[in-house]
């Protein structure tokens, strides 16, 4: 081999990254590395020619995930606790990381084409998709037409996500308690002012964001792209806009009520689609019985209208674990010796005296 | 089975196993969650390799001709889809479900004050040692 490969520098980095994220103490740096690897791995994938994963990876790994890292770090702590070396952890990986290394003899070489993956469903999406489904991109035709079930239960698994984290961090009451206090909501505007880079990129930037989202949206049918990357774009839009001016500026032109409305339309629109198609005299799903003297076109205005439902959904449930997470107020427990850390927690053993407790904690 | 047929297997299981060590070996949940991500990336990253073909584009069609007259050349070596369409979904499920452990490690502070596993097993052992009599 003369020269390098552009992958083995990629693993490299990336594998390096991945080490150093583990031996950080500082969890904000660890949470911005983080999203490095998200960014490397992107790289990756486009050389492995999977350019729909790499889109999502980008924006799932660099957009949202390290924000929510972040709005996490907010709420908890941002440095981990000094802890031994324990060598039954690193005698457990690798004896596993050695099974997976034998398990990879018996596989294929890379990149060949005869393997075994490549035979059945794969060669046939491939050779057979453009005249029963029509579109260029084959991704999306086998995403939302020939496993467009399997993309409706994945749709409606982000969905549950999305109401699992309302429910665990919306009820403010319950947790605001003793002694925790709303984060006080301050107008951004003076610091922002003063800040031309960040002014820019939030205000002259977020059109055009929004806008390649919905390019994103509309253009999947034909090159990289889909109703799953439109919707994270669209949504680290707003994100952006939040860290800059604050997540209520971003409620005035996306309100949370709308959001949550949007959540469930995006799943109804994609689960009614199907329904249309019973009616329409075929199977669950099977966009060709709308237009059965042109299957190819019933097969696009499906592709387009699920694809669609999946763009709201997912912009609505990243937006929705935004708003819930910053909206959080920050708990202020009492500060104690390590002594009584270890000590059982009084509200957890003595339930009735809680009130009390918190009244006389109170100034 | 030589270095220059699977080494990209190989570097991948290597950044497994340092996400898995993170999720194993570290105490604090934030941590874990990172390790876990790390960890999710790289099996994406295998099913993702395994779909690659040696001199073959990505699978979107390279077309021939104009407007509705345009076919797409078949002649030409394309990546598998399926693997591409499986793991495009599981990364933005990936993203929700990290959503949602994040949201338990933040519950989790509220109750404990603490995300370090160790101290919250250590909180629950003398709870019930003060409860049973």
């Amino acid at each position: 081999m003369s020269e390098v490969p552009l992958e083995a520098v990629l693993f490299v980095f990336l594998l390096i990254v991945g080490i150093v994220v583990g031996r950080l103490r500082n969890l904000f740096s660890a949470a911005m590395l983080t999203g490095i690897f998200s960014f490397l791995s992107a790289g990756l994938f486009t050389l492995m020619t999977a350019v729909d994963v790499a889109f999502t990876e980008a924006a799932v790994g660099a957009g949202i995930s390290t924000v929510l890292f972040l709005a996490t770090l907010a709420l908890t702590d941002d440095t981990e606790r000094e802890s031994d070396r324990s060598w039954l952890a690193i005698g457990v990986v690798s004896l596993t990381g050695l099974a997976l290394f034998f398990g990879t003899f018996d596989m294929p070489a890379y990149g060949s084409p005869d393997a075994p993956i490549h035979e059945g469903v794969g060669r046939h999406y491939l050779m057979h998709s453009w005249d029963e489904i029509g579109l260029p991109n084959v991704v999306t035709s086998v995403l939302a037409s020939y496993r467009g079930f399997d993309t409706f239960g994945e749709l409606a698994v982000v969905f549950t996500a999305g109401i699992g984290v309302t429910l665990l961090l919306r009820s403010k009451k319950a947790v605001m308690g003793p002694g925790a206090k709303p984060i006080p909501q301050r107008s951004r505007a003076p610091y922002v002012r003063e800040m031309p880079v960040v002014r820019a990129v939030g205000k002259v930037m977020l059109p055009f964001i929004l806008l390649f989202a919905l390019y994103v949206q509309a253009h999947g049918d034909f090159g990289p792209g889909g109703g799953f990357q439109a919707g994270v774009v669209f949504a680290a839009g707003f994100v952006l806009y939040g860290l800059i001016w604050g997540p209520r500026a971003v409620q005035q032109i996306a309100p949370e009520r709308l959001l949550e409305a949007g959540m469930s339309i995006g799943l109804l629109l994609y689960g009614c689609v199907g329904v249309a198609a019973l009616f329409a005299g075929g199977t669950y799903l099977d966009y060709s019985a709308f237009t059965p003297e042109h299957p190819t076109h019933g097969q696009h205005w499906g592709i387009f209208l699920v694809e669609l439902g999946v763009g709201i959904t997912v912009s609505a449930v990243m937006l929705v674990i935004y708003f819930v997470f910053t909206a959080r107020p920050r708990p202020r427990l009492p500060k104690k010796t390590p002594e009584q850390s270890v000590a059982p927690a009084p509200r957890l053993t003595a339930i009735p005296e809680l009130p009390t407790e918190g009244a006389e904690e109170r100034p | 089975m030589t270095l220059a047929t699977h080494w990209h297997y190989w570097m991948i299981i290597a950044l497994m196993m340092a996400g898995l060590h993170i999720v194993i070996a570290r105490p604090n949940y934030v941590k874990k969650l990172m390790g876990l991500a790390i960890f999710q990336v790289s099996v994406i990253m295998l099913y993702v390799s395994m779909g690659k073909v040696t001199g073959g584009t990505a699978p979107v069609y390279e077309m021939s001709g104009e407007g509705h007259d345009a076919v797409p050349n078949l002649d030409i070596a394309y990546s598998n889809p399926v693997p591409h369409v499986l793991m495009l979904t599981a990364i933005v499920v990936g993203i929700a479900t990290m959503a949602l452990g994040l949201a338990l490690v933040v519950r989790i502070k509220e109750s404990y004050g603490t995300v370090e596993d160790d101290v919250v097993i250590e909180k629950n052992r003398a709870e019930e040692e003060s409860l049973s009599p």
